[in-house]
């Protein structure tokens, strides 16, 4: 077999893309579709990785990779083990009000780690779920997973979620019931209220996304106009869905821009900060990027050619307000890969040739830091995150394709929440 | 203490009728004292404690001299990156440290020394002051009438309803500042400015300080960005951050002071030696007379004032910390001078419209002047942040200090600038200049073409002014385009 670095571009496409759903594979129980967090041993669930693995099955069976009756089989037990699993508030079952715990046991799809009964995961849960309801159109397994999909998105209880105030919270806890944490500024939270504001049950409040866009800041950050925010995959997970082109709510008409076109800008100022380098991190360059939310070496400082640096365990990088502590997770690159092809591919075979450590199995670690030395090539991320690896395949695919996209435009809860939300143009 | 609450005082007799009672001796009766003389008033000032209020004796003299002291050990201990080194650690000698600020407190208070009033034809009178009607101020017993009077009373550290805290002690801004010994483990209950400033400093100084904040973020007024950096600046320095953390009760352990505290539903316990209260200031409305003054005030919020700085008693008006939710020495100062020249002449100067930087002395600094984005967001307002890493600012990286930002937020469509934040190693003294390109109603284009030292730290604005003309669709013809980050 060739090595990545010896493929042509659309041959290493395939295979990186088919590396990352081979996690998916590995890494899911079939009795009850549960997809594991990352690829460590005790790993729970997360159930956004499920919502992205779900997302991932029409393409697999679109690339046969799975044989569709495969694909509609995992589909059905993920999406009737959701609608089945109890739902209390009880803090030791698995959702509330139709939202789900963050992390669930693998086997018994139980609350675990006492974590939070989160908002923004079921969104990205229930944007899967959405995905397979529209792609799966036959009749018999097919149907019920149709079914599935609308009662479940139905049961989620937007509304509540808001707490009686004007934008959403991020979570709630049976112990101590919602969590005191916002969004503020822009991030991937824009799934949250497009998926809240189009449900016709339990709603957000029609005001709730303009609230929340009050805090968004227009901002001419190293040579680009752009909604900001730190970390590059908060310019993806919903783009993973939604095809923002040509699509704009009253923020982005006011600046003349689209949120499509807002992630390519933040591609190129991590592009612009990676060639500056500020901070003197080996191995950035402007084809050398991807400053976001993943695994780090861990609490640590080191002395270095006279500078103190200080390493982070698994945190929110970004740029160019930081934290960045030289740590890049080698999947970002390729991942934006719908919204600038040409400096995904360049900066990924970059990497390739650099640091060919950050891939193994054809699926890139979560985390790498090349300035840490004591690791022979630096330090690397040990397995693999179920975040990255979905989102590698529906970008990939999108890029390829359009599949995802096609799928979510005719979805008609996506549909009315874009417009309830005020966003109006192009395919809307 | 001698200049500021002489014990020999002998407090004059009362004239028949000024035309100034000032109640307080802080910075805004200081300043309506001298603004008011200036304008040939004769003027009565009423002080209870000492003069120069919470600013000179347990505010922003005594704090930044600390946080100064403590600035000097880290660039000390930092000195390595700068190709030199001492041969030992060095450490900071808290007595000296406390007897440093001691000595700046009294050579500042000179200036404030009731002597000096005096020999400025000023009355001043120690003791309580109470209104006995609506034009009549007592000072103790003596009564001072008055056409017009100003209540500068200040505020005072915020006390808290945590069981068992005032059992076990703490500290405030009011009395930390009397420390002979540097604590081994000091918690600070609070994220605001103080309390991010003090955190900060006796951590460098050799404190193993936590800091417990009940939001998610530190100082809740400034924006994201801001406060995101300040919190890894602290934990950088080695402070212990807890946010969005409930300090729910405090006992004894021993010697130790244990805290107890709830992170949603996280129980933790955080065992110090000394515990410093800094969750905010309340107005010192009490035992003023205000009602018999016809003074209407609220208890928390402190005394209220329309844009004119005047009570709900036409004759008397208000300045300083009892009325403004902005609770800074210069704000009090402005405030009390805007109260005098509205007292005694047309009333056309608003507090409104006074233009009023502010700035948190951490490490970084966190200034800001005029509208945050979201503020003028919520009024419709469109806005664009032209911003500047200081770590593409040369000045700042030849200093080693290029943490920050320069972020000015311009009306879109043209180029009034709204406002500004500034973090950086002095952002206290940059935030000035924007204070005088904003006062003189300076715009981008302007500045863009006003010339700066080069290199130098405040460079970083004329390069914000530069993105903003490289930003227009049109060659400006007042700029030099292009002329921005020379790398």
């Amino acid at each position: 077999m060739l090595s990545l670095n010896e493929l042509t571009d659309d041959a290493l496409l395939d295979r990186l893309q088919r590396g990352a759903f081979a996690y998916i594979s590995e890494n899911t129980n079939s009795a009850n579709g549960l997809v594991a967090d990352t690829s460590r041993a005790g790993s729970p669930c997360s159930i956004a990785v499920v919502g992205f693995a779900l997302a991932c099955y029409p393409v697999a069976a679109e690339r046969g990779w799975m044989a569709r009756e495969e694909a509609v089989s995992l589909t059905l037990k993920t999406l009737e083990f959701f609608w089945s699993s109890a739902q209390s508030d009880d803090p030791g079952v698995t959702g509330y009000k139709g939202f789900y715990y963050h992390f669930l046991d693998m086997k018994t799809g139980l609350r675990t780690w006492q974590c939070e009964l989160s908002v923004v995961d079921t969104a990205l849960l229930m944007a899967g779920i959405l995905t397979v309801g529209r792609y799966f159109e036959g009749s018999g397994d097919e149907e019920r997973i149709r079914m599935l999909s609308d009662a479940l998105y139905r049961r989620v209880d937007w509304a509540w979620a808001q707490n009686g105030r004007e934008t959403v919270s991020q979570g709630w806890k049976p112990e101590c019931g919602f969590l005191h944490y916002e969004w503020e500024g822009y991030n991937e939270a824009i799934i949250v209220y497009v998926l809240g504001i189009g449900s016709p049950v339990h709603p957000l409040s029609a005001t709730s996304f303009a609230t929340w866009t009050l805090s968004f800041q227009w901002e001419n950050l190293l040579g680009q106009d752009v909604l900001y925010s730190g970390p590059l995959f908060t310019h993806l997970f919903s783009h993973a869905w939604i095809d923002y082109r040509g699509i704009q709510d009253e923020f982005m008409r006011q600046e003349g821009s689209d949120y499509f076109e807002n992630t390519r800008r933040s591609i190129a100022i991590q592009r612009e900060y990676g060639a500056r380098n500020p901070r003197g991190y080996e191995g950035y360059d402007g084809d050398c990027w991807g400053i976001t939310a993943g695994d780090g070496p861990g609490d640590q400082e080191m002395r270095e050619s006279i500078r103190d640096r200080r390493f982070f365990g698994y945190m929110s990088r970004g740029v160019p307000y930081g934290p960045d502590d030289g740590t890049i997770a080698p999947w970002a690159m390729l991942a934006t890969l719908p919204f600038n092809p040409d400096a995904a591919v360049r900066g990924t075979r970059h990497l390739l040739r650099s640091y060919p450590q950050v891939c193994s199995n054809d699926r890139f670690s979560s985390g790498f830091n090349p300035t840490l030395q004591g690791h022979g090539m630096g330090w690397l991320s040990e397995g693999w995150y179920g975040l990255d690896q979905g989102l590698l395949v529906m970008m990939i695919e999108n890029h390829r394709t359009g599949l995802i996209w096609e799928l979510t435009r005719k979805c008609a809860v996506i549909r009315a929440g874009l417009t309830g939300a005020g966003f109006a143009g192009g395919w809307l | 203490m001698r200049r500021v609450r002489p014990p020999e005082w002998q407090n004059p007799d009362p004239q028949t009728l000024y035309d100034l009672v000032i109640v307080g001796g802080g910075p805004a009766g200081l300043a309506a004292a001298e603004v008011a003389r200036r304008q040939g008033r004769n003027v009565a000032l009423i002080e209870r404690h000492r003069l120069g209020g919470n600013s000179l004796n347990s505010g922003s003299i005594p704090s930044k001299s600390i946080i100064r002291a403590a600035r000097v050990l880290v660039s000390v201990r930092d000195e390595e990156q700068f190709g030199v080194a001492a041969s030992d650690k060095p450490l900071a000698d808290f007595a000296a440290v406390m007897a440093r600020m001691r000595g700046i407190r009294t050579r500042i208070a000179e200036y404030h020394s009731a002597e000096r009033l005096r020999t400025r034809g000023i009355d001043v009178f120690f003791g309580d002051a109470r209104f006995g009607e609506p034009s009549v101020l007592f000072a103790g017993e003596a009564p001072l009438r008055f056409k017009k009077a100003i209540i500068a009373t200040g505020a005072r550290p915020r006390p808290s309803d945590i069981p068992g805290l005032e059992q076990v002690g703490y500290l405030t801004s009011d009395s930390i500042f009397e420390l002979t010994e540097l604590p081994k483990r000091l918690a600070i209950i609070g994220g605001g400015p103080l309390g991010c400033e003090l955190a900060q400093a006796f951590c460098r100084l050799g404190s193993q300080v936590t800091i417990v904040q009940n939001l998610p973020k530190f100082l809740p007024n400034e924006e994201r960005d801001a406060a995101d950096l300040l919190s890894r600046s602290m934990s950088r320095d080695g402070v212990e951050t807890r946010l969005n953390t409930q300090v729910v009760g405090a006992r004894m352990q021993g010697a130790a002071k244990l805290l107890d505290t709830l992170n949603d539903d996280a129980k933790c316990s955080i065992a110090v030696d000394e515990i410093v209260l800094s969750i905010g200031r309340t107005a010192n409305v009490e035992d003023l007379g205000l009602a018999a003054a016809g003074v209407s005030f609220d208890a928390v919020r402190g005394i209220g004032v329309d844009d004119f700085m005047c009570t709900t008693n036409a004759d008397v008006y208000a300045a300083g910390d009892v009325c403004n939710l902005h609770r800074f020495t210069h704000v009090a100062e402005a405030t009390a001078r805007l109260a005098v020249h509205n007292a005694f002449g047309a009333r056309v100067r608003h507090q409104s419209r006074l233009m009023i930087p502010w700035c948190t002395y951490c490490d970084p600094e966190i200034a800001h002047i005029g509208m945050h984005p979201r503020e003028a967001r919520e009024q419709s307002i469109p806005v664009k942040s032209f911003t500047i890493m200081m770590q593409d600012v040369d000045r700042a990286i030849t200093d080693g200090l290029d943490d920050g930002f320069v972020k000015i937020y311009v009306r879109e469509g043209t180029d009034q600038i709204l406002g500004a934040t500034i973090v950086a190693s002095r952002a206290s003294e940059l935030i000035n200049e924007m204070s005088v390109i904003m006062g003189a109603g300076i715009g981008m284009r302007r500045l863009a073409t006003i010339p700066h030292t080069y290199p130098a730290q405040s460079d970083a604005i004329r390069l914000a002014a530069m993105a903003f003309v490289n930003n227009q669709p049109l060659p400006i013809d007042e700029a030099e385009p292009h002329a921005g980050i020379r790398r």
